[in-house]
């Protein structure tokens, strides 16, 4: 098995990130003093750092690990996650949705929702989505722990207790602040790390032109057209001529509306970060501001599968090649790892471990730090101690931090004994998240929307999603956790084209089904909608002076750079 | 909120911008066959040392604008 060799001076890097880490926590410390300052910074931190904040909360390990492995198996159609999926939806939630989620002052998006409908609703979005972020935080966790196993043969147990820890101390002592000043750092940390990865890999490849040239036997050797894993768009035709196996319309649809949007409007581990902004245009600037360096990103994380998989068929100057699993296939998921032993000598080389950590650490906090708001405000202050004081739940907070965590390891350590059930959790998340969007969507553009019909659109949403999963499989899956547990009644050319119908279809249901209960409940009257639905609201002005500093001025820079990227790579 | 975060960036990429610098002009050069025979320690320490400097002067500006007496 492949290992890389960690010499001292790597461990001295790793170990001065740490202290960092660590030391911006402490610095932190005197200025939490109250819940609001624990769980949202006392809503003061400038746009530049909410918005890098808000990219690293979500760089976690199944997106640096997952765009790597992605970008080796599908070419670069895996940029459609950022060009066509991320950001049109990061400039969405900026532009449409932050001032109502700013604006209305709630302090978490359950809360939200209960502010726009009613107390079920809310209760039904803050326990699942509690489950879903200790789970998270805990398969990430696994994650790292079993690659740092793999790649450099740390004991699993002490990866993991001493990211927990760490990611534990510094939260503790300085909340929301301390994650997401440690985000800024991570964030300039990964990009440190992976560049001078990328840089080599380009070169061995023979840059981009040589890379193209060698992507373009993968294709052929896969039995596509030649252009197959260089180019976004052209083969989008149809299922069979792209390695994803997805056509263009569910790759829209699912992919990058109902998905996306769903994702990056509505999560709070994202919009946390802009909620904790010091005004109404910091807030509206963050995912803006975020989108600028996030469609850059490709380069940093699908590129180096990319030269991965190039040089696995056609070796460059240092023979670099992805290892195959036990079952002959190769393993896409090291992609990254790989390259980071194989390019980088020792000395930059704890640089990038310290990057790879960062994205495992900045993963974690974000989980953990939206667990415990949510669980303050959301569940505990609702529904188990109502009216207490403000240090009461601040202390509630930290000790939801510290469950948080324990739970979290214990999550990882389940994965290891029970992976079928971790593949079930998420298949179940994936089921309560996809109609989501449709929920926010009419809630926010349309005030005759009723709670009665947000909820039941949820459930039946979520239910739909199950049923056809259910009853479609991928091309050559045996029946069980990849569907068809019904009947088979249609076979999808791929997982991907299946997940995405998915979604299509529980996002359908829980339009169709929201707006038919809206229409026969009584709605609530306009006055206790204002600042929560469009219609009611007043547009906010800029109170920023400088022109560039505008929202919609940004977002119109942002749309315009991605429109040139995608035709660029078309 | 207390602390600028350029401050600690600035002195992190700073501080290991020159341990890499260093150990880049120390290190033997045989260890650089894997980076295509590129010091990549050397290199890429000098660039982190000049943005680390480049944030922390940011970060120190700023704060002093804030706090005149301090």
């Amino acid at each position: 098995m492949f290992h890389i060799e960690v010499h001292t001076i790597d461990y001295v890097i790793l170990a001065i990130y740490f202290a960092f880490v660590l030391g911006v926590g402490w610095a932190l410390r005197r200025h939490v003093n109250t819940s609001s300052e624990f769980f949202l910074s006392g809503r003061s931190i400038p746009a530049w750092i909410t918005g890098l904040a808000f990219i690293s909360a979500n760089l976690g390990a199944q997106e640096v690990i997952g765009m790597g492995a992605s970008g080796a198996k599908y070419g670069i159609a895996t940029s459609h996650f950022y060009w066509l999926g991320a950001i049109p939806a990061m400039v969405f939630v900026g532009v449409f949705m932050m001032p109502f989620y700013y604006g209305s002052r709630a302090r978490s998006v359950p809360e939200y929702l209960k502010l726009r409908f009613d107390e079920k609703t809310r209760g039904l979005n803050a326990i699942f989505f509690a489950i879903m972020t200790v789970f998270s935080s805990g398969i990430s966790l696994y994650a790292m722990g079993l690659l740092l196993q793999t790649l450099l043969g740390w004991n699993f147990t002490f990866s993991i207790m001493v990211s927990a820890a760490i990611v534990l101390t510094y939260t503790l002592l300085g909340g929301l602040t301390s994650a997401i000043y440690n985000e800024v750092l991570q964030f300039f940390l990964i990009i440190a790390g992976f560049l001078p990865l990328v840089a080599l890999g380009l070169k061995d490849v023979g840059g981009w032109t040589g890379l193209k040239h060698k992507l373009e036997l993968v294709s052929v050797a896969h039995g596509f057209a030649p252009g197959a894993y260089s180019h976004s768009w052209s083969y989008l035709g149809s299922p069979a001529a792209n390695p994803m196996g997805v056509e263009w319309f569910s790759m829209v649809m699912g992919l990058g509306f109902v998905l996306s949007f769903g994702y990056w409007c509505t999560d709070f581990l994202v919009v946390q970060r802009a909620m904790a902004s010091e005004s109404m245009s910091a807030a509206q600037r963050t995912p803006l501001i975020a989108a600028l360096p996030k469609m850059f990103f490709p380069a940093l994380v699908i590129l180096p599968g990319m030269i991965a998989i190039a040089l696995s068929q056609n070796a460059g100057h240092t023979g670099f090649a992805l290892p195959p699993k036990p079952d002959g296939t190769l393993n896409y998921d090291l992609a990254i790892p790989m390259m980071l032993g194989h390019y980088l000598p020792s000395g930059i080389l704890g640089l990038g471990l310290a990057a790879l950590m960062a994205s495992f650490m900045s993963g974690m906090a974000g989980n953990v730090t939206a667990f415990n708001t949510v669980w303050t405000y959301d569940i505990y202050q609702a529904y188990i101690r109502k009216g207490e004081s403000d240090g009461h739940y601040l202390r509630m907070g930290r000790m939801a931090t510290l469950f948080g965590i324990l739970l979290s390891v214990a999550a990882a350590y389940a994965a290891t004994r029970f992976n079928n059930i971790m593949d079930m959790l998420q298949l179940v998340f994936a089921f309560v998240n996809a109609p989501l969007f449709a929920t926010f969507l009419l809630g926010m553009f349309w005030k005759r929307t009723t709670g009665h019909g947000a909820f039941s659109g949820l459930l039946v949403g979520t239910i739909a999603a199950a049923i056809h999963h259910g009853l479609t499989l991928p091309a050559g899956a045996v029946a069980g956790i990849k569907g068809g547990w019904l009947a088979t009644l249609h076979t999808y050319p791929s997982e991907m084209a299946q997940n995405f119908w998915t979604a299509i279809y529980a996002w359908t249901a829980c339009f169709l089904c929201t707006l038919l209960v809206s229409l026969v409940t009584r709605p609530r009257p306009d006055s206790e909608l204002t600042g929560l639905v469009y219609s009611l609201t007043p547009r906010p002005r800029d109170e920023s002076a400088r022109w560039f500093e505008r929202p919609v001025v940004l977002a119109a820079v942002v749309l315009g750079l991605v429109v040139v990227l995608n035709i660029v790579f078309w | 909120m207390g602390l600028d975060i350029r401050l600690p960036i600035g002195s992190f990429f700073a501080l290991i911008g020159v341990i890499l610098a260093a150990y880049g002009m120390l290190s033997d050069p045989s260890i650089y066959q894997r980076s295509l025979g590129i010091n990549v320690n050397a290199v890429w320490g000098l660039l982190l040392v000049v943005f680390g400097v480049l944030m922390f002067l940011f970060g120190r500006r700023a704060t002093s604008r804030k706090n005149p007496h301090e």
